[in-house]
């Protein structure tokens, strides 16, 4: 059987449930506690699609400012990216915008992304209408979906979609830093097989990798706040002693 | 009270024995112990440097302002909290408080910080303030200020070292030197940017002040020590040296901690570099409260304050496996390094699941704390906690009736745990031997050059040799246990 190995950077503002969508479908667990990401959360899981076995390695991040100067750690060698906004708040769509500039401005390699409004829901409270979202998918290439991770909507086709654009993406040799080779395991052993695809509503066809063509302007958004986390800023401890437990 | 000056604490079990009686056989029970006391508080009260008196009269501390602006001062539940904190810039801006609604406390935040400034002009640093009941603690340590006030018996040394632990938590997030950077550049720079997503865990930290579950974690902050998850010292060593093997050609790698429920299971360090117990303790508090941390393998930068406060670590933060939470933090100075520690990781699981260390550890997480009756067989002692001294490591045992199942019990014992620590120790009079009869219970405090123990008994032991003989069976249960209690000896990589 063939396979695929990939890695999956998941972006998006604070609290438009990134951890709880990954949460949901790795572990199947919804639990209101979870509190926002602090760093970043990697998780794995496999898929089977069109007898290929796609293994994710998923990098959630935090949606906090502070940890903002971290992301490219995580998107540097994507092979995909899940941007995901609160259809209830319109300003975390355009935080994914201008996510979408950042991943035009410092990646390379073609990457697949899937946008994807998450909270459908509170459909009373919808902030950002589906049309808008299609239209904005399709100017910049990308799929896009409608989650509730609340009511289990659409959750399982994030993770099929994203396993079928890399698949294509492979295909296609477009991108070298994905890892292909024959997998020995068997079909059982995997997370989850897929049966059927016809209950999967794609609002976009399939677009492969970022337009670099695009221009990339100015994000407007005033400074940035960063974490101390640059490079030179690391620990050096002091070799000391006294009152020290261990 | 009796301060026993020719006290001896020698190291072996003998001489301990033969210490207490003779401490204990000094003095006198009597009411007049705790008249002395009373006199002492005062004369240290009044020894304390600024001291700000107040009129008993007027002793609502904040009548002094303009009483409409305040919403919550006439809020009596917000009032009579027993303890709040507050953070803020030393520029007046709110970071931080435990009860309350943030917005609505500018005004207080504003006169707090008038309070530092004014004392501040005269080149001095305000330390305290004690209104009747109330006390008011405040930890300037620019640019941040904390304030705590308190209702409670906290002596102001203790609540002086809660703000220290909110301090470093703060420091934890953000470290020293950001922070700094950041407010060089804007006085009046809003920190909650920086902490957000982060209020948790200094709610957590601050979780016995709003309790509602009764555990020993607060005899953990009170005598700066962390707890060891009991194991056969041959068990922790294999874990050990699982970590080790797996850990030691990892550049870069400074420190890797197992802990479970709390407890410490075993810590491995780069040479030369130290863990510190303060360090330890926060992140025991940041563990215990990420129930996210359990799902995936956490990428993160944490600042370990007492280590390098102007620095930042990553960690590698996960859960050994589905069945057994044992939390695996691998600390590195190396940004790239997350794959090789998450293979290590995995390595590690695998090894201590092939030699069944996982039971052991599952076996360990059961332990409520040390039964008394079963384990040592000592009736008339309620309740203990016996630090030692040589590595911070604290022992307590189980609590059971009557304060597991009721609260204000609980609470009212806490409270004369934190009296008797104050007393003990007490920088203008440090004593030895406590030894003190309440009306629902008798207690003892006893500190050596190796330990200190803190213990309650039951109120009907009048006989001073019943106490002897329990502690002294007490003392030589812990020493014959000791290898298995207490993690002893250093690991590097
Ligand atoms: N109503 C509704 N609430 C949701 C849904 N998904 C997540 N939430 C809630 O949104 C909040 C934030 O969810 P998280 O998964 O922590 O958000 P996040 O994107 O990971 O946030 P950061 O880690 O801070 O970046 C939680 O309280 C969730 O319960 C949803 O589909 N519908
Ligand atoms: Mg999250």
């Amino acid at each position: 059987m063939k396979a695929i190995e990939a890695k999956i950077v998941v972006l998006g503002s604070q609290g438009v449930g990134k951890t709880s969508l990954v949460a949901k479908y790795i572990s199947n667990i919804y639990s209101k506690e979870i509190g926002p990401t602090i760093g970043a959360s990697f998780f794995t899981c496999k898929i089977n699609l069109n007898n290929v076995k796609v293994k994710m390695q998923l990098w959630d991040t935090a949606g906090q400012e502070r940890f903002k100067a971290m992301a490219p750690m995580y998107y540097r060698n994507a092979n995909a990216a899940l941007l995901v906004f609160d259809v209830t708040n319109y300003t975390t769509f355009s935080e994914v915008k201008s996510w979408i500039l950042e991943l035009q401005k410092n990646v390379q390699e073609p990457m697949f992304l899937l946008l994807v409004g998450n909270k459908i829901d509170l459909e009373q409270e919808r902030a950002v209408s589906r049309e808008e979202a299609i239209i904005y998918a399709q100017s910049i290439g990308a799929q896009f979906l409608e989650t509730s991770v609340v009511k289990d909507q659409g959750i399982e086709q994030v993770f099929i979609s994203i396993g079928l654009g890399l698949i294509n993406l492979s295909s296609e040799s477009k991108c070298s830093s994905m890892k292909r080779y024959e997998s020995k395991d068997s079909l059982l052993s995997t997370h989850s097989s897929m049966s059927n695809l016809s209950g999967i509503q794609y609002y976009d066809g399939v677009h492969m990798a970022i337009d670099i063509s695009q221009s990339v302007e100015a994000n407007g958004i005033g400074r940035i706040e960063v974490g101390p986390w640059e490079r030179d800023a690391v620990a050096h401890g002091y070799p000391q002693k006294s009152g020290w437990c261990c | 009270m009796s301060d026993i000056s020719n006290f001896s604490d020698e190291e072996d079990s003998r001489q301990d024995d033969c210490a207490l009686v003779d401490a204990l056989s000094e003095i006198n029970f009597n009411e007049h112990n705790i008249d002395s006391i009373r006199q002492n508080k005062l004369e240290e009260s009044q020894e304390q440097k600024h001291e700000i008196h107040s009129d008993p009269a007027s002793s609502s501390s904040l009548n002094f302002v303009d009483v409409d602006e305040y919403d919550y001062l006439h809020d009596s539940e917000w009032i009579n909290q027993k303890c709040h904190v507050f953070i803020l810039s030393t520029a007046g801006k709110p970071i931080y408080n435990l009860h309350g609604d943030e917005e609505k406390l500018n005004t207080l935040f504003g006169l707090l910080q008038a309070l530092v400034s004014v004392v501040q002009t005269d080149d001095d640093c305000i330390r305290s303030i004690t209104a009747k009941n109330t006390k008011f603690v405040f930890l300037v340590k620019s640019p941040l200020i904390l304030v705590g006030v308190n209702k409670s018996n906290r002596s102001e040394q203790q609540i002086y070292n809660q703000l220290m632990d909110v301090y470093n938590q703060i420091i934890f997030i953000v470290t020293l030197s950001h922070m700094k950077s950041v407010y060089e550049k804007r006085n009046n720079y809003d920190l909650r940017k920086l902490v957000a997503g982060s209020e948790r865990w200094v709610d957590h930290l601050l979780r016995n002040e709003k309790r509602t579950r009764i555990c020993n974690s607060s005899f953990v902050s009170l005598t700066h020590s962390v707890r060891i998850l009991p194991m056969e010292s041959s068990i922790r060593d294999s874990i050990t040296s699982t970590i080790q093997s797996n850990c030691n050609k990892i550049k870069n790698l400074v420190f890797a901690v197992l802990l479970a429920n709390n407890k410490l299971i075993t810590l491995v360090r780069m040479k030369n570099y130290y863990m510190h117990t303060d360090d330890l303790r926060l992140i025991f508090n940041v563990i215990d409260c990420s129930e996210s941390f359990k799902s995936a393998e956490n990428w993160l930068p944490i600042c370990l304050p007492k280590f390098d406060s102007n620095g930042a670590l990553y960690a590698h933060i996960s859960y050994i496996s589905d069945d057994c939470e044992a939390c695996l933090l691998l600390m590195t100075v190396d940004q790239e390094s997350f794959p090789i520690l998450s293979n290590a990781k995995k390595n590690i699981t695998e090894k201590l699941r092939r030699g069944n260390y996982i039971e052991a550890i599952n076996t360990g997480m059961k332990d409520k704390g040390i039964k008394l009756k079963s384990d040592i067989g000592v009736s008339e002692i309620r309740h203990f906690f016996y630090k030692n001294k040589k590595n911070t490591q604290l022992l307590c045992s189980e609590i059971t009736a009557p304060y597991i199942d009721n609260l204000d019990q609980f609470e009212k014992l806490e409270a004369m745990y934190y009296d008797l620590h104050n007393r003990i120790h007490r920088t203008s009079r440090p004593l030895k031997l406590i030894y003190e009869m309440h009306q629902h219970e008798i207690q003892l405090a006893w500190v050596t050059a190796n330990y200190e123990l803190y213990a309650t008994f039951e109120p009907l032991v009048d006989k001073k040799s019943v106490i002897i003989a329990q502690v002294n069976k007490l003392l030589k249960w812990i020493r014959k246990e000791e290898d298995k209690l207490f993690m002893t000896g250093t690991h590097i990589f």
